[in-house]
């Protein structure tokens, strides 16, 4: 088992490492931000001071060698536009950003797992075949369009709820956050609902699969002739079964979410990570883009390591196969 | 009814028999018709700026302009008809999913059956690159793509591309590795026949039908990608309006309950994307032997 740990970690190491510098290169291969960071009247003796202070007369490979030096040491540098240190910019806009992708993803999968086990259980009840039906449209729609829709119905022609920010928000060891109030909830739930249709469509699909598998096997067969009550069955032995994919993809979806709420935080102006990345490229702030990426990319390999490990605990025959 | 005897022949009366399928077939041609021919069925060329006027614009549905005609879809901001920047939108969103679409195709099937077919050092190469890359979403990597090359048809493309071939050559790379083992191509490969022969004339070809229903899926898929990244402001610029684009515009309108100039081409848009799927889904049950009769 140790090993097997020690195998995944090193490659989640290289795995970072090499995006690290995929993501610094890409990066860099954008445009010139002397142009935003210098206004056009500067002389050239402003010019060539400013370009040394942020680095940028240096070949590439040092660069990006300062670059990982001061990553390593937490410092992720300073944003050429606001100039304000890159992870206190981040870091302020990470709690909206977070509770908007917990709130979808769970919610997402609470309903999509009910809903999916009950599409399997009765595959050909009317109520499934809708439930179906609606999953292929959470597949289909681009999810910005639905964000529209939403707005226009919700917000416009009704008027019930707001169409963008993040409402009143209550201090929480010194991070704002806006489901504790009514009014934050109130904001929250058109961008988590626009958010979370992708997910709960695949959730949908994940778990009937998953259900109409196992009711046929065995082990549902036994428990059945050992006259267990059907909702035990469903609670005890379905559930646990199907928790393995479902749960794979939850921790996937976490990762993929985060990168979608770009879209979505951009329809309902919410003020998280995926608008400052927007907002960033479009002005060429090299530094949050790159810590933006880095971050993206360490959440993905830490969440994928940390699925591999949740695997190898449940499932022996991964472990087996790994050292083998 | 007679009994069709080519394989295609025989695919298409299977295929018939699914009539949401069928409708959707036609739904695609049609759309596809009208974007080739958008020049002819538009009232309005929306791209001569002589032909258009300020008075008419935002207009809601069935005001009937300066022009003479009736707006069945209203008017955007710039007073264009649209209906007819629909049809033009129609035609630049398939004409970038199609290119999109077959580029990755190529290059995701050719790096998945190289690595299948040669092993080694460049099969774990290009496998472990194509991993890597599909544990990110695409939507993250069309993203800092489309920020590097900035703004264009080609750079669009090509950020699609790069974030859609490896759907390809992850399934061009597990039906290359099954069929690899089979005793036929074994039997090729002893004859004198060149080994590039025996990938393009017996590998490739046992290798397209889950291609088929991926390209289906993937072709949607960046019509979909396009119109996000068109709406984020990182797509096609604003002299070539994808059906994204003019979601986009219409977007600051919709708070004030002008809802047309968003609502309609997203329509047109979904209609387009739900109808290749359902022909997507169709496609793949009819390729899946677990589901054959």
């Amino acid at each position: 088992m140790l090993g097997f740990i020690i195998q995944r970690f090193l490659q989640a190491v290289v795995v970072m490492a090499v995006m690290s510098v995929i993501v610094f290169c890409g990066v860099y291969a954008i445009g010139n931000p002397i142009d935003i960071v210098i206004p056009p009247e500067a002389t050239q003796e402003i010019r060539e001071a400013a370009i040394r202070r942020l680095g940028l007369d240096l070949p590439l490979y040092k660069q990006y060698f300062i670059f990982m030096g001061n990553l390593l040491q937490g410092d992720l540098g300073r944003s050429f536009v606001y100039n304000v240190p890159v992870l206190e910019l981040i870091g302020g806009r990470l709690p909206a950003t977070l509770e908007l992708v917990l709130i979808s993803v769970i919610s997402a999968t609470v309903l999509g797992v009910s809903l999916g086990v009950y599409a399997g259980y009765r595959p050909e009840s009317w109520i499934s075949k809708t439930i179906m039906g609606v999953s292929v449209l959470g597949f289909s729609v681009p999810s910005f369009w639905v964000g529209l829709i939403l707005i226009l119905f919700f917000a416009v022609n009704l008027g019930w709820l707001p169409a963008g920010g993040r409402g009143e928000t209550v201090e929480i060891w010194g991070v704002a956050w806006s489901f504790p109030t009514l009014d934050g909830l109130s904001h929250i739930v058109l961008p988590a609902v626009n958010l979370a249709l992708f997910k709960l469509a695949m959730m949908i699909r994940l778990a009937r699969a998953g259900t109409r598998e196992i009711m046929l096997t065995d082990t549902i067969k036994f428990a059945r002739a050992a006259g267990i009550s059907e909702g035990t069955i469903l609670r005890r032995h379905l559930l646990k079964l199907i928790s393995i994919p479902i749960l794979t993809v939850f921790g996937l979806e976490l990762g993929s979410t985060l990168a979608f709420a770009v879209v979505t935080e951009t329809i309902f102006s919410w003020p998280g990570v995926g608008k400052l990345i927007i907002d960033s490229i479009g002005v060429l702030d090299r530094p949050v883009m790159v810590a933006y990426l880095i971050l993206v990319a360490f959440l993905f390999v830490t969440i994928n390591f940390v699925i591999d490990l949740v695997f190898a605990l449940i499932d022996p025959r991964v472990r087996q196969g790994a050292t083998s | 009814m007679k009994t069709a005897s080519t394989p295609l022949g025989r695919f298409w009366a299977e295929f018939r028999e699914n009539k949401v399928a069928v409708v959707a077939l036609v739904v695609v041609i049609l759309m596809m018709l009208l974007a080739l021919f958008a020049a002819f069925v538009s009232p309005q060329n929306p791209y001569d700026m002589a032909n258009l006027s300020l008075m008419d614009s935002r207009r809601p549905p069935g005001f009937v302009g300066s022009g003479g005609y009736t707006h069945l879809l209203g008017t955007d901001p710039q007073g264009r008809d649209l209906l007819s920047a629909i049809f033009y939108g129609l035609r630049i969103s398939i004409q970038i999913g199609l290119a999109a679409g077959i580029v990755s195709l190529s290059l995701g099937t050719t790096l998945g059956i190289l690595a299948a077919y040669i092993g080694g050092r460049v099969e774990t190469l290009i496998m472990r690159a194509v991993d890597l890359q599909l544990s990110f979403p695409a939507i993250l990597l069309a993203l800092v793509i489309v920020a590097m090359l900035g703004q264009g048809k080609a750079q669009l493309i090509g950020a699609l591309v790069a974030a859609q071939y490896a759907y390809f050559a992850r399934t061009a790379y597990g039906a290359a590795k099954a069929e690899r083992g089979k005793d036929y191509i074994e039997a090729a490969l002893a004859t004198p026949m060149s080994g590039r022969l025996v990938v393009l004339r017996h590998l490739l070809p046992n290798c397209t039908p889950p291609l088929i229903v991926v390209a289906t899926v993937q072709i949607a898929n960046s019509i979909s990608l396009e119109a996000t990244l068109s709406f984020l402001g990182l797509g096609l610029p604003v002299t070539e309006p994808s059906l994204g684009m003019l979601i986009s515009n219409g977007f600051p309108y919709m708070m004030s309950g002008r809802y047309w100039i968003s609502f309609y081409p997203g329509v047109a848009l979904i209609i387009l994307i739900v109808a290749i799927n359902l022909v997507g889904d169709q496609i793949r049950d009819q390729f899946n032997p677990r589901l054959r009769k």
